[in-house]
């Protein structure tokens, strides 16, 4: 079932043509990963999905994006970011305690109740693997945390709005590879019950956990493909040349 | 030829040679309100109404009044300044005009006090009426004291990195959720020096007040917003220049007070920021 349509999609920063001509749709309970060298419009492709760029003072867009069917542009923002949430680059925990990080979500939706919130608190910790971790000191600076922790807290905080889509860009790129190992597993779980789209600029890393890959380049979506097939035989030379590493 | 050490050694000295410029006179100063102003402190100075043409007696009336109108100027100005602030930092888009309003409001700190007391005069106590009082000189405080607020308060809203805001929206809170418990409370102790600043600035002039509040001689405490007070820099001004004859240590007192009326409030105010950023977790 597709969950996001998106259709002949353009995006500008002032002059810069961030996103070119694009269309693409991304399935539900599928892990899409995003490939493509610096400057290729991965991460704007991400933030377009949750609606962070209109953040941008010059930012402009064309076309259309639909989440299960209606106009993301004519949805509340709020309601939107609720429903599809985002974990960046490096892990930023909010300056407030473990278990203060995970509620703030939810609380900024409205509850209140004390024991409803540790068990959000306590779900989204565990299927983000770090509860047993942390159970014992939910209540200290979500700084004292390790960066591979840190990044998991994030994960967590992200899943305790309960999203439908989880966007993350590049979760690993300062983590070590067990930290990444952890975080690729709890991905993999997770598209059970999520939709998960990742940007990330190890191509070991989609060939890992992706369904499908899509390599983006110079603001432009070269191929889309199941995941086998990108990297065995891509249809597009340029996808076969940054796979194996000649450029990027 | 220097090598980079002995370069280093005397760059090194110039920079002790400028702190020590700026601290010895600071210290001077201080030493000298000491030495000169102790020896009038007692409970008489400080809760006696000023007697026999300001030569003998307290400066009770000049204390409450000082404390009065820094108190009014900082409500005032304070709730005031942190919504402008927060407007600058959090709301406005950066172009011309905004640039405009944030450079105008810098230089404002730079206006004389002189300048605000003559606008204090012409709009709080002539054309609004609320006559020379404890309301108009607050006032006319509080605008002068605003720039000052507002820039502090503004760049501790700006210190604190962008990616809280963008971690903070993106779980779907709104515009003002996000300000009210990630940016406010992250950002209170810098409002709060601020604050510092202001009160001491408030405390310490006596331009603003002359045309506005300040009264010359007068005996009691005031009865309403609407009544003159002394004041603490204006009173020692009328006893050093106005008054002949009037003892060395009542006006070195009188210093010395003001001083440590504003270190008082200071502290106060130190004591409060310290409580918030205890509580802070990174």
């Amino acid at each position: 079932m597709v969950k996001i349509k998106i259709q002949d999609l353009n995006i500008w920063f002032g002059a810069i043509h961030a996103l070119k001509n694009l269309n693409i749709d991304i399935e539900s309970n599928e892990i899409l990963t995003i490939i493509g060298p610096a400057n290729s419009g991965k991460t704007t492709f991400l933030r377009m999905l949750n609606r962070l760029n209109e953040l941008e003072a010059n930012f402009m867009m064309e076309g259309l994006i639909q989440m299960d069917g209606s106009d993301i542009t004519k949805l509340d923002i709020e309601m939107l970011r609720k429903r599809v949430g985002m974990v960046f680059a490096l892990p930023v925990p909010l300056p407030l305690s473990i278990f203060d990080n995970v509620a703030y979500g939810p609380r900024m939706h409205g509850i209140r109740n004390k024991k409803m919130l540790s068990e959000i608190v306590k779900k989204a910790l565990e299927e983000a693997y770090l509860w047993e971790e942390v159970k014992d000191r939910l209540n200290i600076s979500a700084f004292n945390l390790s960066g591979g922790q840190q990044q998991r807290l994030c994960i967590a905080r992200t899943l305790a709005v309960e999203p439908e889509v989880i966007l993350f860009d590049e979760p690993c790129s300062g983590l070590d590879p067990i930290s990444t190992a952890k975080i690729e597993e709890a991905m993999l779980k997770l598209k059970q019950k999520y939709t998960l789209v990742l940007v990330t600029n190890n191509v070991k890393q989609a060939a890992r956990v992706g369904d499908r890959t899509a390599f983006f380049l110079s603001g432009e979506l070269i191929e889309v493909d199941n995941t086998n097939k990108i990297f065995t035989k891509p249809s597009d030379q340029r996808t076969d040349d940054y796979i194996r590493g000649k450029f990027g | 030829m220097l090598d980079s050490k002995k370069i280093e050694k005397i760059a090194f000295s110039f920079l002790f040679l400028a702190i020590l410029l700026v601290v010895v006179p600071v210290g001077m100063i201080i030493v000298i309100i000491i030495q000169k102003g102790l020896p009038a402190i007692n409970w008489q100075f400080l809760l006696d109404i000023p007697r026999h043409g300001m030569r003998s007696g307290g400066i009770f009336p000049a204390i409450i009044g000082t404390v009065y109108l820094v108190l009014g100027a900082i409500s005032f100005a304070l709730p005031i300044g942190l919504l402008a602030a927060i407007y600058l930092s959090e709301y406005s888009r950066d172009n011309f005009l905004n640039r405009l309003i944030k450079l105008a409001i810098v230089n404002l700190a730079g206006v004389p006090s002189v300048v605000y007391g003559l606008f204090g005069l012409a709009l709080f106590v002539v054309f609004l009426k609320f006559g020379a009082s404890i309301l108009a000189g607050s006032l006319t405080l509080g605008i002068m004291i605003l720039p000052v607020i507002i820039t502090a308060s503004r760049e501790a809203l700006e210190s604190l990195p962008y990616a809280f805001r963008e971690v903070s929206l993106s779980l779907g809170a709104s515009k003002w959720q996000t300000i009210r418990h990630i940016v406010l409370p992250n950002a209170i102790s810098g409002i709060l020096t601020g604050a510092i600043l202001g009160l001491g600035r408030a405390a310490g002039e006596t331009a603003p007040i002359l045309f506005t509040v300040a009264a010359f001689y007068l005996p009691r405490l005031p009865r309403s917003i609407f009544d003159q007070v002394m004041a603490l820099p204006y009173h020692l001004y009328v006893i050093s220049t106005q008054v002949p004859n009037v003892e060395e240590k009542i006006r070195y007192g009188t210093a010395l007070v003001l001083l440590l009326l504003v270190l008082f409030m200071n502290l106060v105010t130190i004591i409060i920021r310290y409580q918030f950023r205890k509580k802070k977790k990174w």
